[in-house]
């Protein structure tokens, strides 16, 4: 079994990247020589996947924040009901969660990066 | 002097009442503790009144209950520090009640218990008359989280503790650290699984009212947090070992 502690690193972790990464993102935004505004429109915004450091940025937030809010769930979930059938349920749910999250923003950010 | 009332939670699961306060008006000298208040209402107006307390002195940590909104030692509060002249009395939260203001203490125990609050050190025989020589900064590393008298303030203010029936609490968890890092004791591994578990030390949100409500200074929290760094790697070279030494006769 996986110890608790080498998840809340996990977490830890996936929140201070999550912070780095959504900056970038914001930066990318903002140093658009059009302006900020204009890097919205949607031609813009497709095009931004066909830069492949930006689409690897958007896939390595898509996965923290899915790990990290997903495990934060995890937790609370912990913390407001106890019982052995309730936490297995819990941990599965959660993971599953992630899972889906992960696989249905990756098909979109393929699926834009294609357009 | 100055006259008080006194409200007193009167509550027995037994039977099947709703939970009401009785109301008492005592008189109060500047000494005069909420423990000596109760007591003068049990011996004068309603003899019926369930309290516990023992040593009257701060020391054995049995007459704790909810003073005025915050979980306090009656026996160590005076009743002009609270500065109002209605004092409310409640058990202690987050423990069954047993009677009015005598909770029960068997879950609190046994999460303590669970932290095998003893030094394990199998490698010690302890009649050859050998001793630990231990230096004062090792004693340091413990000796805060030595004075707890498990009055079960900190677990009573704990807002994991309310939600969380399986969390070991913040007294359990800082004698965890308590014998953890004590230089005499050899069960670390043994020790870290006990506490890095899903309901464990990482549940605590180090809202830190255990060490406000603290009446011996423990810092519960501070040896949650020295845990968890213990646990991350943090901090695994301060442990250390102390030395077997012999005693000269
Ligand atoms: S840590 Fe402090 S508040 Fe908690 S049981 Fe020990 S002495 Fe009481
Ligand atoms: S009566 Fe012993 S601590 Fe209060």
């Amino acid at each position: 079994m996986v110890r608790e502690s080498s998840i809340m690193k996990v977490h830890y972790y996936t929140g201070l990247a999550a912070i780095v990464l959504v900056a970038i993102h914001i930066l990318f935004r903002l140093t658009v020589p059009e302006g900020y505004s204009a890097s919205l429109e949607y031609e813009n915004v497709i095009a931004n996947y066909k830069n492949i450091s930006y689409t690897l940025v958007l896939e390595l937030i898509l996965v923290t924040v899915a790990v990290h809010g997903f495990n934060g769930l995890r937790v609370i979930l912990l913390e407001l009901r106890q019982g052995d059938a309730w936490e297995s349920a819990v941990k599965w749910l959660c993971i599953a969660g992630a899972v889906a999250i992960i696989a249905y923003g990756t098909r979109t950010i393929i699926l834009a990066s294609m357009m | 002097m100055k006259r008080v009332k006194i409200r007193v939670f009167r509550y027995n699961p037994a039977d099947g009442a709703d939970a009401r306060y009785d109301e008492f008006e005592v008189e109060a000298e500047r000494w005069t503790t909420v423990l000596d208040a109760l007591l003068y209402i049990k011996a004068h107006k309603d003899h019926s009144i369930a309290l516990r307390y023992s040593c009257r002195m701060a020391s054995c940590g049995s007459c704790g209950m909810v003073i005025n909104g915050i979980p306090r030692l009656a026996c160590y509060t005076k009743v002009y520090e609270l500065g109002s002249d209605v004092i409310t009395c409640r058990p202690l939260t987050n423990f069954p009640i047993i009677r009015d203001l005598a909770t029960d203490f068997t879950a609190f125990f046994a999460k303590h218990k669970s932290m095998r609050p003893y030094i394990i050190n199998d490698a010690v025989d302890r009649i050859d008359g050998r001793e630990f020589l231990q230096k004062p900064e090792e004693v340091e590393k413990y000796l805060q989280f030595s004075y707890c008298i498990k009055c079960g303030l900190c677990y009573a203010a704990c807002p994991t503790v309310a939600t969380d029936k399986r969390f070991p609490g913040p007294q359990a968890l800082a004698q965890m650290y308590r014998y953890l890092i004590d230089s005499r004791d050899m069960a670390t591994d043994e020790r870290l699984k006990v506490v890095d578990d899903r309901h464990g030390v990482w549940r605590c949100h180090f809202a830190g009212s255990c060490s406000m409500v603290c009446p011996k200074g423990v810092d519960p929290a501070l040896g949650i947090q020295l845990l968890r760094a213990y646990l991350l790697g943090m901090s695994r070279d301060s442990k250390v070992v102390a030395e077997l030494y012999r005693r000269e006769k």
